[in-house]
């Protein structure tokens, strides 16, 4: 199919659509609001599901309703929307039903601002809600990985049946690149002998994360610990740019990965031997791959839109093997691609 | 040897009611509503097609009772997760089974915004003024006055306001087509109670908007009081603040009732 230009909030919304996805529920918040509005048009167009929920606590149970009878079923929201959601992502993990959710991340804590940032990172990928549970979670850089990790999302938690995150932000929601899109074709559904669609020549099915027998609810959380294991043998991804004569690593993913390539660019002009690792599954998160990968390289560098959560990760998979320095700004504040030379050179004149 | 006379069945459990022992307390009066519900299901025909959502609350185990498809919602989302499923299953008969702080106080947005919508749902609501599973504490329905685990002095109006009347507040939602408030605590009232939730499934069937069917219950347990003397002070005091009756009754319900 030819490349269309799309914004990337819209670019996510029709990637949904393209993966067959059957209903979306939403609440309004920038900067994510465009997809509801792509949604509310496009979806009972094609005969799909809409709703425009009354909060996020709304949204996401509606999608657990969904996800129950089978049916694809996404929601997208902003920060403050996505710490509503946690209670209802924690049952959805619990009951083991697929659910794809966009986080476009904004500045924070509390209401904080719409601009880009990453200070949900700890919430989106060590769990957030409660209990023992680990969603995948998928970090786009540009609009079209962006089209191309919905798409995944939804055969990943097909796959799993367990929710699957998308986490962006602002700059990749707002900005418009050419995309490509599958095709569109009608939701397919694939054999789900658990979903609610009524017991009609089958035993009923219940779908509950309530187990009040402890060594049974110690059951389920060792099926969900296989689930996981399974997903960390299998999933992991990352991209690696000039980490070959590399002697400064720098770690970074989602919209402060676009800033470090243009960084990495400026400063091989000046001599300085720099790569990028980019994890673009940041749960799992490609641990082994990035010990293998700083071996390599002399130090190490994280850049982050936070004031260093994804860092944790990095220190866990490296230990104390190589130096680790971090950039990062908060508050919605990005760094210019100079900014980020500056610290790279700082890094390296430290050594 | 005189011939066997063939045996009329004027008595049996009904085939959308399992076959097992429930957790309630003896005297509460979940068990007769779980039971009344499986006989409209039987009556209509729709176990092979309902779906339906457990609250969290001392029926959080309704799906143990009730034998048709059914999930267990967060505490409040019943209402949500419903919308979900019934928008992408029009053809499924979806209820859910709330007790009053469930529905009334951590689910009331849930409720409004689902009724509002006229999302062909039905919802069983139990109103026994008091939240039993968590042990006795206020529910937004506790009367003023009613002593409570929370309200140790009984309800001070000053102090935690007033209950909530849900018919009354429901009613006035356009969405809201069948809105009801009935009781079980007599054999009268419990055919008048399957009456209202079989029209409030049909009402659903028919694509007529939200139905709700509330029952004024009990909670012998947590009310400290004999199975009987529950089912007393029922009638002395939660019938005059929950006046049982009709509340909402659109045209296109009464013209459905009419035919049938
Ligand atoms: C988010 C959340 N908050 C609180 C609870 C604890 N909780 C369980 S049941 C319940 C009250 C239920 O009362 P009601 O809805 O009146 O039902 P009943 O038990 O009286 O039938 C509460 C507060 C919970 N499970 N989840
Ligand atoms: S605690 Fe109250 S509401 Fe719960 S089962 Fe016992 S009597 Fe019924």
């Amino acid at each position: 199919m030819a490349k269309v230009l799309m914004k990337g909030n819209e670019a996510i919304a029709e990637a949904a659509i393209r993966a067959g996805c059957e209903a979306y529920f939403g609440y309004p918040i920038t900067p994510q609001t465009e997809v509801l509005e792509y949604m509310s048009a496009r979806m009972p167009a094609l005969g799909r599901a809409f709703v425009q929920a009354e909060s996020e606590l709304g949204a996401v149970n509606m999608l657990y309703g969904a996800a129950c009878t089978g049916a694809r079923a996404m929601t997208t929201t902003s920060s403050p929307g996505f710490s509503l959601m946690q209670e209802g992502l924690s049952y959805i993990a619990c009951s083991e039903v697929p659910a794809v959710v966009v986080n476009i991340m904004r500045g924070g804590p509390g209401l904080g601002n719409i601009q880009p940032a990453q200070g949900d990172y700890f919430q989106m990928t060590k769990g957030g809600g409660h209990g023992d549970y680990s969603p995948i979670v998928l970090a786009p850089s540009t609009v079209q990985e962006t089209v191309d990790l919905v798409i995944l999302a939804f055969d990943l938690a097909d796959k799993y049946r367990q929710p699957v995150y998308v986490i962006a932000d602002g700059m990749i929601g707002q900005m418009m690149e050419p995309v490509e899109l599958p095709e569109l074709k009608p939701p397919q559904r694939p054999e789900r002998p658990w979903a609610l669609t009524g017991a009609k020549g089958r035993p009923r099915n219940i779908i509950t994360s309530l187990q009040l027998d402890p060594p049974t609810l110690e059951k389920v959380n060792l099926r969900l610990q296989e689930t996981y294991k399974r997903i960390r043998e299998n999933e992991q991804r990352h991209e690696e740019y000039m980490t070959d004569d590399a002697d400064l690593l720098v770690v970074a993913y989602g919209t402060a990965a676009r800033i470090v390539k243009t960084a990495i660019a400026k400063a091989r002009r000046d001599g300085l031997k720099a790569g990028l690792f980019r994890p673009i599954t940041v749960n799992p998160y490609p641990y082994d791959t990035l010990r293998k990968a700083a071996e390599k390289a002399k130090r190490l560098l994280v850049v982050e839109l936070s004031a260093g959560q994804m860092l944790e990760d990095v220190r866990l998979a490296v230990m104390d093997k190589r130096p680790i320095h971090f950039f990062g700004k908060m508050g919605g504040v990005v760094p210019m691609p100079e900014d980020v030379v500056d610290a790279m050179k700082k890094a390296l004149a430290e050594a | 040897m005189s011939e066997a006379k063939e045996e009329k069945i004027v008595f049996q459990r009904p085939k959308a009611l399992c076959d097992v022992v429930t957790h309630y307390c003896p005297g509460c009066l979940h068990g007769v509503v779980h039971r009344v519900i499986a006989e409209v299901i039987d009556d209509l025909g729709i176990q092979e097609i309902t779906v339906g959502i457990a609250p969290v609350g001392c029926s959080v185990l309704a799906y143990n009772y009730i034998a048709t498809d059914f999930a267990e919602a967060a505490h409040g989302r019943a209402l949500a997760m419903a919308t979900g499923m019934k928008r992408v299953h029009p053809e499924l008969v979806v209820f859910t089974y709330q007790g009053d702080g469930d529905l009334a106080a951590i689910g009331t947005n849930e409720l409004i915004h689902a009724a509002t919508r006229g999302e062909n749902i039905t919802t069983i609501f139990i109103n026994n003024a008091i939240y039993g599973m968590t042990g006795g504490q206020m529910a937004p329905t506790t009367l003023p006055g009613q002593v409570t685990t929370s309200t140790p002095t009984g309800r001070d109006t000053k102090l935690a306001g007033f209950p909530i009347r849900v018919c009354e507040l429901v009613s006035t939602l356009e969405g809201s087509a069948y809105i009801v408030r009935r009781s079980a605590y007599n054999p009268s009232e419990i055919r008048k109670l399957k009456a209202a939730i079989k029209t409030a499934f049909q009402v659903q069937m028919a694509g007529l908007g939200y139905s709700l069917v509330e029952v004024v219950s009990n909670c012998p347990t947590n009310w400290g009081m004999t199975p009987l003397e529950s089912l007393k002070w029922l009638q002395e005091n939660m019938l005059a603040y929950y006046p049982l009756g009709d509340y909402k009754v659109k045209d296109s319900v009464k013209e459905l009732m009419a035919k049938k």
